[in-house]
């Protein structure tokens, strides 16, 4: 190997291995703290982006290498952003408002098929309009609808916190984990869905029989038909729009294009209607796009390649075993899992991607599995104690830690060797 | 004052309806029969914690979004109060007898039996699987409840209650005559 390629693994020459390492993990440590406590509630980006600056400052990343990072990330963040605003246009719309009107109505009165539809709702929420969507957007709309049914609201607030992580495995918009592995995969986008579509559904079924059992109690409890029931105001414009949206992902990714500009021109059109109908505001839309949260993603991007160039990714890189046999996905799948466990599974994506990456997409495809699947084994997708003490203390009684826990045992393993059979299955049908 | 000094003058009688989503009204209709209408009533509702601690949760799982304000837990919050006060407000107008209304939040099992304390009367009802009849027509919470309750508990059926035929048979040969058993 030339000296010069191995100097850029290595990350610069102006500290050794060690040092570059280890500035590199504090650096990690402090960004990740930060955006755990969030000192005077101030951004996380605070920290992250001088994290980023620091490490190119010290040396423990080439510039060039972080601007290569920093120009890879870019088309992501910026997809996300159109993705958030996408949603968030959708609910200025009155998208989710109708999706309770029709929920409540549909269940007539019951408990259980009421959690069908929320099942239903939220696993095509998180898959179209992103995870987000369904934990902000979605989860109080479903709150509000079991009241109004006079049902206990439990199961069906939980369905939506645990599918906002285990349903966005089915497109890459689905969540930030997919754009950040659909960009370094080299899958289409209409590839990936189709790998991905088996093992959603797989998992999805797991999460609702296990619901099904764990909470019959309070299903059992019953509800009430709607005295009044409520017309819907379907809003069809902004369905049309997300539909076209959708297809324009298939298409330009299909054409070679980047299928961000599907989703700009879905978001564009929402956001100049509102806009011109006095709906909105410009910085109403500017804060649907969350740039502050762009800048962290940005910034932890480039420290955790930091981390990883510097030797850390070598030595996780023994764990991921690479290949698209059934054990070899399993692995990598359970390694993502408890990676995502411990440190959340943004970070853990961003430091599995570049070493699964070379494998094979299947590899890739089964990060994102144990990334996705994983975090509900833990309240708040772990970064544990530290998390959890903040909510603790900041929001009253927490819930049941054991109830919580007992819920992800019973989903989250079943579920994660489900869906990986589910890959593997899909890969030998469709092909990686 | 006993429970049996309560129950012979029932005029001073307190009583609290532990009225859940999706099976108040049988507590309510229940209570609105047998108690006399200068019984003390107190309507009781508990609000879970878990739930908007859920949402809580997964925003927070959500590394870097910021935002407090955008934390779907405080809105589940917000709108839990609403649903309760509403609640509690169907039901004393379904009871339609003096009462005062409490609010508590908390793991429900034992915010119930906290708050019976010092009542003569418990009004809960069964909230698990009816379709069975057995044990597990009482779901977890009101299990807890009716084990630990510091009160008489009268513990109704929320919808009309079953005839004395939905009994299986005794298991074993058939018997014959009531003097067998």
């Amino acid at each position: 190997m030339p000296w010069s390629s191995t100097a850029e693994w290595v990350g610069g020459p102006a500290l050794n291995a060690v040092a570059a390492e280890a500035v590199s993990v504090a650096a990690f440590v402090v960004v990740l703290a930060w955006a755990v406590a969030r000192p005077r509630g101030w951004p996380e980006a605070v920290a992250a982006v001088p994290a980023a600056i620091a490490l190119v400052a010290a040396g423990a990343i080439f510039p060039a290498v972080a601007v290569a990072e920093a120009q890879r990330l870019a088309p992501v963040i910026g997809f996300l952003a159109a993705v958030l605003v996408l949603a968030h246009m959708c609910d200025d719309e009155g998208l989710f408002r109708a999706c309770g009107a029709w929920m409540a109505r549909l269940s007539a009165g019951s408990a259980r098929r009421l959690l069908v539809l929320v099942f239903m709702v939220a696993a095509v929420t998180t898959a179209v309009l992103s995870l987000d969507a369904t934990v902000v957007l979605l989860t109080p709309v479903v709150f509000a609808t079991a009241s109004r049914l006079d049902v206990r609201p439990k199961p069906h607030v939980y369905a939506c916190t645990h599918l906002a992580n285990s349903a966005s495995l089915l497109l890459p918009v689905s969540n930030l984990t997919n754009l950040l592995a659909f960009a370094v995969s080299g899958l289409a986008f209409g590839r990936f869905a189709a790998l991905m579509a088996l093992p959603w559904l797989a998992v999805i079924g797991i999460e609702y029989l296990m619901f099904r059992r764990f909470f019959a109690a309070d299903l059992d409890a019953g509800g009430q038909v709607l005295a009044e029931a409520r017309p819907v105001e379907v809003p069809v414009f902004a369905l049309v729009v997300v539909a076209c949206t959708l297809a324009g992902f298939a298409i330009t990714s299909a054409a070679g294009v980047n299928p961000a500009w599907a989703a700009f021109a879905g978001a564009g059109v929402l956001s100049v209607r509102a806009l011109a109908q006095r709906r909105t505001t410009p910085l109403a839309i500017g804060r649907a796009a969350a740039v502050p949260f762009l800048a962290f993603v940005l910034g932890l991007g480039i420290v955790v390649k930091a981390v990883v160039s510097n030797g850390l990714g070598s030595a996780i890189g023994l764990l991921i075993p690479g290949g698209e046999g059934l054990p070899a996905l399993l692995a990598t799948a359970a390694v993502a899992a408890v990676l995502a466990n411990i440190i959340n599974n943004l970070p853990a994506v961003l430091v599995l991607l570049p070493l699964a990456a070379p494998a094979s997409p299947g590899a890739v495809l089964a990060v994102l599995l144990g990334v996705n699947i994983g975090p509900n084994l833990t309240y708040a997708g772990s970064l544990a104690t530290l998390l959890w003490r903040r909510i603790v203390h900041q929001h009253g009684p927490g819930p049941s830690l054991r109830e919580f826990t007992k819920l992800g045992l019973l989903t989250v393993p079943a579920g994660l060797v489900l869906a990986v059979l589910a890959l593997w299955g899909a890969l030998h049908v469709i092909g990686g | 004052m006993t429970q049996t000094e309560a129950t012979q003058d029932p005029a001073g009688m307190t009583v609290v309806i532990w009225v859940s989503e999706g099976t108040w009204r049988g507590c309510v209709d229940a209570a609105r029969r047998i108690l006399p209408f200068n019984a003390r009533i107190v309507l009781l509702h508990v609000t879970l914690a878990d739930i908007p601690a859920a949402a809580h949760g997964a925003y927070a799982g959500l590394l870097g979004r910021g935002h407090p304000e955008r934390d779907p837990g405080t809105r589940v919050s917000a709108l839990a109060a609403e649903a309760a006060a509403e609640l509690l407000e169907d039901a004393s107008r379904r009871l339609a007898m003096p009462c005062t209304r409490t609010e508590r939040h908390g793991r429900v099992e034992r915010e119930v039996v906290a708050a019976a304390d010092g009542a003569d009367l418990l009004v809960a009802a069964r909230d698990g699987d009816r379709s069975r009849l057995g044990p597990k027509s009482l779901g977890p919470a009101t299990r807890f409840v009716v084990d630990h309750a510091p009160c008489a508990v009268l513990l109704v059926w929320p919808e009309a209650p079953p005839v004395v035929g939905t009994i299986p048979p005794r298991p074993g040969p058939p018997r014959h005559g009531p003097h067998h058993r």
